[in-house]
């Protein structure tokens, strides 16, 4: 792909832990496009946060090369939004002024993203809790509010680890429809769109999302399939109802699972 | 409601309290034991108000003590702590040599003081600093180090400088850890104030109680060690009120 933003060749990397070398990852390779929509789904302990930790810049790979806009990734990146796994949100701050950190840590005038960050408060339903400390919240009013942390500047490249994790099913849904909506999906062409890098748990939530769902295997982490999603957009709830719906989350559970496809038909 | 909160929470400590008031005072009458061996509490209560010893004095010298003692243990305190946090050059250098002060007993010291600084105020204070100050650094530097690898990862994420991811995330961060431990270096500044006393003062409530051996009037040890206390509470009290303020967040921590 001529326009790939995200460039993996080779990748591999092994932990040193205290007892003895853990294989997190071999023979990643992959591309990603600039405003392409990629989802990343696995077993649990397969790497998929240790892959988006590589493609931020957070840590080395071991074994590989990994490209980001043309340079080689040596350290953490510029102009990404990462959520993490937890909220992680700092317990002394209120909601407002976690969602506000980045702009402070990144030496930028506080008070330029006050507005940007009441509307994304808005979006993610939290506006009655900008002021609340973040223990008055639940999991997923965090979980939230760590995703309206990582879009407050805007990045073009969003690194997003089982965002909606710990949300209950209605709000998952609806989160995943404000996401496409802000990653562009009606309102902007192909390439200036955001690129995202999406891991989940939820089959079903990859295939919505996606214009691809990496399948990962076990530990060590290897791609086990590339699927693209040639479903139409705007994404709309009724397509989940489809029979190509299904049949993507069909091939991708059997990946998974390692089920030949077709296998089930018989039985 | 607040009020009726703290009503029904602390009753049973003044309850208990004002018993054993009672059943000392109803002891000490019965049984007819001599004032120099115990003092009835009211006794007591009189030698507080004694007119013979000047006790706004001695007040005066031991609270300055003490809260000398208090601010020079936080100060000093806090900054071997973040030195010990922001380097690991300066933490191999000083974590060892802490150690090894904090392992003396300090206490023995005193005398040195005395012949190093003589009389005065200063020496008590430095007892007092002495005795409290190690519990602020280790917990200055557990707090400032015990913050989540994902939230320092989120601080390289937007390329901010060290000092930027010490004021916004590790101080804070740290601040419930300081405030705990400056309850302990409360009660340790009055012990050390009134070890360097015992050891050499011509003023203060140690001076006190050491005077009163000699002629035997314990009711006045009594009173002077009520006033310790006293001094003591209202330190330890203002340590949790600030630690009220300064980070409701942590509260039910400790
Ligand atoms: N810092 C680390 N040190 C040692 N092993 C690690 C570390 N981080 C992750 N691992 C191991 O690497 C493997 C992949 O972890 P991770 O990337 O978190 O997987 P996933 O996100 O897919 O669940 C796991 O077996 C995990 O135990
Ligand atoms: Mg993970």
């Amino acid at each position: 792909m001529a326009d790939s933003l995200i460039d993996l060749s080779g990748v591999g990397m092994t932990y040193q832990a205290a007892s003895g070398p853990v294989e997190a990852l071999a023979g990643i390779s992959l591309e990603v496009g600039q405003g392409e929509f990629v989802s990343l789904v696995g077993p649990s302990g397969c790497g998929k946060s240790t892959l988006l930790r590589i493609v931020a810049g957070l840590r080395p790979a071991t074994v590989g090369t990994v490209t980001v806009g043309g340079r080689t990734v040596a350290q953490p990146i510029p102009d990404i939004g990462m959520v993490f796994q937890a909220p992680i949100l700092l317990k002394w701050r209120s909601i407002l002024d976690n969602v506000l950190l980045p702009a402070e840590l990144a030496g930028k005038e506080k008070r330029a993203y006050w507005a940007r960050a009441h509307e994304l408060l808005e979006m993610a339903g939290l506006h009655g809790f900008a002021e609340k400390l973040p223990r008055e919240l639940s999991g997923g009013m965090q979980q939230r509010a760590s995703l309206c942390r990582a879009l407050l500047l805007d990045p073009p490249l969003l690194l997003m680890d089982e965002p909606f994790g710990a949300l209950d099913a209605m709000t998952r849904d609806d989160m995943a429809l404000e996401l496409l909506r802000i990653w562009g999906e009606r309102d902007l062409a192909r390439d200036q769109r955001k690129t995202v890098l999406f891991v989940t748990h939820s089959i079903g939530e990859a295939v919505f999302l996606s214009d691809r769902v990496v399948v990962m295997s076990p530990r060590p982490g290897r791609i086990a399939a590339d699927l693209r999603i040639d479903l139409p957009r705007p994404r709309t709830v009724e397509l989940r109802a489809s029979e190509a719906f299904g049949q993507l989350s069909l091939e991708i559970f059997r990946t998974l699972t390692g089920r030949a496809v077709g296998a089930t038909g018989a039985a | 409601m607040k009020i009726q909160a703290s009503i029904r929470q602390y009753w049973p400590t003044a309850a208990l309290f004002v018993a054993l008031i009672a059943i000392w005072q109803l002891a000490v009458s019965l049984t007819g034991i001599r004032e120099y061996l115990l003092p009835a509490p009211l006794s007591v209560w009189n030698a507080m108000w004694d007119g013979e010893i000047t006790w706004a004095q001695h007040l005066w010298v031991t609270s300055w003590e003490i809260v000398g003692a208090f601010f020079m243990a936080a100060i000093v305190g806090v900054a071997l702590g973040v030195a010990i946090a922001w380097s690991p050059l300066l933490a191999n250098a000083l974590v060892p040599f802490l150690v090894f002060v904090n392992t003396l007993p300090k206490v023995a010291v005193a005398p040195l003081f005395l012949i190093w600084m003589g009389y005065g105020i200063f020496p008590n204070m430095l007892m007092g600093a002495l005795i409290g100050f190690f519990p602020v650094v280790i917990n200055t530097a557990v707090g400032l180090s015990q913050v989540e690898a994902d939230m320092l990862d989120l601080g390289r994420v937007f390329h901010a400088p060290k000092w930027k991811i010490f004021v916004k995330i590790r101080i804070p961060n740290a601040l419930p850890y300081i405030l705990s431990a400056l309850k302990i270096t409360a009660t340790a500044a009055v012990v050390g104030a009134i070890v360097g006393e015992f050891v050499a003062s011509q003023k203060g409530l140690g001076y006190v109680i050491v005077t009163t051996q000699s002629s035997m009037n314990t009711g006045v040890a009594f009173a002077a060690l009520v006033w310790i206390s006293i001094v003591g509470l209202v330190l330890y009290g203002l340590v949790v009120v600030l630690a009220h303020l300064w980070a409701p967040w942590a509260e039910g921590v400790d």
